[in-house]
């Protein structure tokens, strides 16, 4: 018995043990309707061993939208419980774990794997390429990501959350202040999905650098293929900080070495200046793709080439270069001194710049347009100005003097809120609006998404401007509870109803996906928005091979070219297709990896070390496999195409 | 066997040429991993706390030997390679055996090393120094165990199926890890152990 009390929650509370019932109850559904419908077979064929670049796409959106859910929750009893004054809705130490998951959640569990899906639906397809350059390493990635995931979402109902920020400050997340598994379970579960961003960045970045059609050139790129090239080159040079720091967080909680203890010559800030090198960096990762996105959109629905290309690259550059210079930001108060002070504000400054480029060549781009108001482009609509007031707020927190008075409080939360979510998480709906008919065939209902968009978007302006003007006036950030003196009650109960619309806005956006799947025409064509890049020429949805025949291309708009223009895309004859072959090693490797993790949150070197023995014996395997894939043979190859409606010329 | 000298057998298809330059990206990663780590040490190099510092347990003569020993087996491993490009199957196996053999006997006076740290009083959890000295060696060196592993299979693979475009392949990758192990070592060599003994 005394070896299982260790996976008891420390905190239990009536709502843990219910989650508890709820995720066996769920478990067992899931089981039970996969065996009543005999779908294993097919999970496992189609899925679980597949290497398809675009199935892997699916399930990271599948995975993202489930931990949007999760997070949402954990953001609906914050706002429930600062809702009014002096609230007993949860306790310090529940309120605690629940901003650290939340944090962790939406950054690494969420926002990450929406832009991995849509790099990995889209860049191969803008590219005119098969599949990405590492097709097994793709499939090893996203297991790991879901491993990952799996493991930090346990956490709260066996032997609990982490509990110290998603930035898990020393001292505080030390062994001295955070006794229980939870911090364990954030620096294991980030490490597994962290190695999994960087196979992914690195496979990207090869993929883009030498899989690209003939007469692509790096700068006729589609641009939401060029901003995930430059986010990709950033995981390259900032997960690696993460993985080390990390690292370092694990011996010094399991083996108790002195990294940034408070004694014997250990450093707490050395963490928090490693945290907020890859930290920084990490942002404009989520943010580079998302402006793609935009960038895709916008220029569609204008029916307008994209203003500026080369400034837009030029910027997206500067802004990566940027991003690893303006770590201290994020602790101007923590005593380096004016000078490195005011050496991070310029540079964070500067960072507004090329922003500022971006904006103006997106309206640039809209001036004079034909502009449809279709959901992904009311989502980029409502993003550009909602964006920039993220922007001037940031320029605020820049100015490291008056940092003095907002650190810490709402108004940085506001801040930051104000800059991801009609940043990043506009943009991965209004992707996943635009390229639904690309990946599944049909449409997403305009009218329901429309709806969502409103919700979404009014939720977010009450939920999150009132934080302004709290944090202005001293409300600090991660206080479960104020005095009712303080006056901050209206405000923060005018958040709590935004947030409210907000989660009504994901109830629709769910129902208008399942209603889309009821109700939504299936012969949707071709191409259903006029679009413009590459990624348009081949069928909805895509065939398995992606393009028949390799596409020829002369300009970033290739697709638009050979509408208007009469550019020939596609020459030659059909000719037989090499494909790589599936397999079930990557899900096993993810599983092994959970173990592995799980093991060493709580200790148990036994099981670390058999199956640290078996990840190594799977990647043994891999090096004396022999798999040169397989071919599709011409003939299939016209089949398939004939029943899609016809080869594309 | 025949050679095309136009193009080095491992680089002879596209799958060839996407695994080198990915790899080549991985070990971009690679040192901004080392990087991270050595920056570490520098932070942590005068933070000793009770514990001993880096001129007190640091000895020339088996880090002159891992030295040594390492450089040797990074020009055994060129030699293999090059032996790969003449298409001599059993000359190249012979080099990267060597090299193998080299980077085993590195590490066995590593261990030693490590043992005679715990002897002076330097072990893990002494100071925030012997942590950042003994996990920038740790991963250096847990990366040259990787590798005897990694290049054990791929001299089987060369044994058993001859220098073919995917033998060669690998075999050239596994030689671009082993000279940035080499590298690595160099700065290792220069920046913790000779700074730390003068």
């Amino acid at each position: 018995m005394e070896f299982f009390e260790r996976f008891a929650v420390p905190h239990p509370s009536p709502a843990i043990y219910a989650s508890m019932v709820a995720i066996v109850l769920v478990s067992i559904a899931i089981v039970v309707g996969i065996t009543y419908f005999k779908k294993w077979g097919y999970l496992w064929r189609e899925w679980l061993t597949t290497v398809d670049h675009k199935k892997i796409g699916i399930m990271y959106l599948i995975s993202a939208l489930l931990m949007l859910f999760r997070g949402g929750a954990d953001a609906i009893m914050m706002r429930a419980q600062l809702a009014k004054p002096e609230n007993t809705l949860l306790d310090a130490q529940h309120y605690n774990e629940i901003f650290t998951t939340h944090g962790v959640v939406m950054i690494i569990f969420m926002a990450m794997p929406f832009i991995f899906a849509f790099m990995n639906i889209v860049v191969p397809l803008q590219i005119g390429a098969r599949d990405v350059a590492f097709p097994r390493l793709n499939a090893i990635s996203f297991w790991l990501f879901f491993a990952g995931a799996m493991l930090f979402n346990i956490s709260f109902v066996v032997g609990g959350s982490p509990d110290a920020g998603w930035t898990s400050y020393f001292p505080l997340a030390g062994t001295d202040f955070s006794q229980s598994v939870g911090t364990n379970y954030y620096m294991i579960a980030i490490q597994i999905s962290g190695i999994g961003s960087l196979m992914t960045g690195i496979n990207m970045i090869t993929t883009i650098l030498n899989m690209r059609a003939p007469g692509m050139t790096l700068m006729k790129m589609p641009m939401f293929t060029c901003s995930s090239f430059i986010s990709c080159i950033i995981i390259l040079f900032a997960f690696p900080v993460l993985t080390i720091a990390l690292i370092m967080c694990t011996t010094d909680r399991l083996f108790a070495t002195n990294f940034f203890t408070s004694t014997d010559g250990g450093m707490d800030m050395l963490w928090a200046n490693l945290f907020w090198i890859w930290g920084h960096p990490e942002v404009y990762i989520l943010i580079l793709p998302a402006f793609g996105i935009y960038s895709e959109v916008i220029s569609t629905f204008s029916q307008r080439n994209l203003y500026g290309y080369k400034s837009m690259v030029g910027s997206m550059v500067i802004i990566s270069l940027l991003s690893f210079f303006v770590w201290t930001h994020h602790f101007f108060t923590m005593g380096q001194g004016a000078l490195t002070n005011s050496i991070f504000s310029i540079t964070t400054m500067a960072i507004a710049v090329p922003t500022g480029v971006k904006i103006f060549n997106w309206l640039l781009t809209m001036y004079k347009g034909k502009i449809r108001f279709t959901v992904p482009m009311l989502y980029a609509v409502g993003f550009i100005p909602l964006f920039t007031v993220g922007g001037v707020t940031g320029v605020m927190l820049a100015m490291s003097a008056a940092d003095y008075q907002y650190h810490n409080t709402m108004f940085l939360v506001a801040h930051f809120h104000n800059t991801i979510i009609p940043g990043v998480v506009f943009a991965m709906l209004a992707g996943l609006t635009y390229y639904w008919p690309k990946m599944f065939g049909f449409m997403l209902n305009e009218r329901i998404g429309k709806w969502g968009f409103w919700f979404l978007t009014i939720g977010f302006c009450l939920a999150f401007f009132p934080m302004y003007i709290t944090g202005l006036d001293g409300q600090a950030r991660r206080m479960y509870t104020y005095s009712e003196s303080t006056g901050f009650g209206p405000l923060n109960m005018l958040s709590f109803i935004g947030a409210g619309l907000m989660a009504i806005a994901f109830i629709i956006i769910v129902y208008n996906v399942l209603y889309s799947i009821k109700n939504s025409p299936r012969n949707v064509g071709d191409e259903p928005w006029n679009a413009r890049s590459l990624e348009w020429a081949t069928h909805n949805p895509v065939p398995e091979y992606n393009f028949a025949r390799t596409p020829h291309v002369a300009s970033s708009e290739a697709f638009w070219d050979a509408k208007k223009k009469g550019h020939e895309l596609f020459k030659g004859e059909i000719e037989k297709i090499h494909m790589p072959n599936n397999s079930g090693v990557p899900f096993i490797m993810g599983i092994i990896f959970f173990i592995c993790g799980f093991s060493f949150v709580f200790a148990l070197w036994i099981p670390v070390v058999v199956s640290l023995i078996g990840i190594f014996a799977c990647m043994t395997l891999r090096s004396f496999e022999k798999d040169d894939g397989r071919y599709i043979s011409a003939d299939e190859v016209k089949a398939t195409e004939a029943k899609f409606g016809g080869a594309k010329s | 066997m025949n050679v095309k000298n136009a193009q080095p057998l491992e680089y002879s298809t596209h799958q060839n040429q996407l695994n080198i330059l990915g790899f080549w990206i991985f070990l971009g990663a690679e040192i901004m991993l080392f990087a991270t780590l050595f920056t570490t040490y520098f932070v942590m190099e005068h933070r000793t706390g009770n514990g001993p510092t880096g001129a007190e347990i640091f000895e020339i003569t088996p880090v002159l030997i891992e030295t040594f020993v390492l450089l040797t087996s990074s020009f055994t491993i060129g030699l293999g390679v090059h032996a790969m490009r003449i298409g001599r199957k059993n000359a190249m196996l012979a080099f990267f055996g060597i090299t193998l053999l080299l980077g085993l006997g590195f590490l066995c006076v590593e261990i030693y090393e490590f043992v005679h740290y715990y002897h002076v009083g330097a072990t893990y959890q002494t100071s925030g120094f012997t942590a950042a000295l003994l996990t920038t060696l740790g991963t250096h060196g847990a990366h040259v165990t990787l590798g005897l592993f990694w290049g054990l299979f791929i001299m089987i693979q060369v044994a058993k199926r001859g220098i073919t475009a995917q033998t060669a392949n690998k075999s050239f990758i596994f030689s671009l890890y082993w000279h940035f192990l080499d590298v690595v070592w160099i700065f290792i060599f220069s920046f913790i152990y000779l700074k730390g003994m003068m």
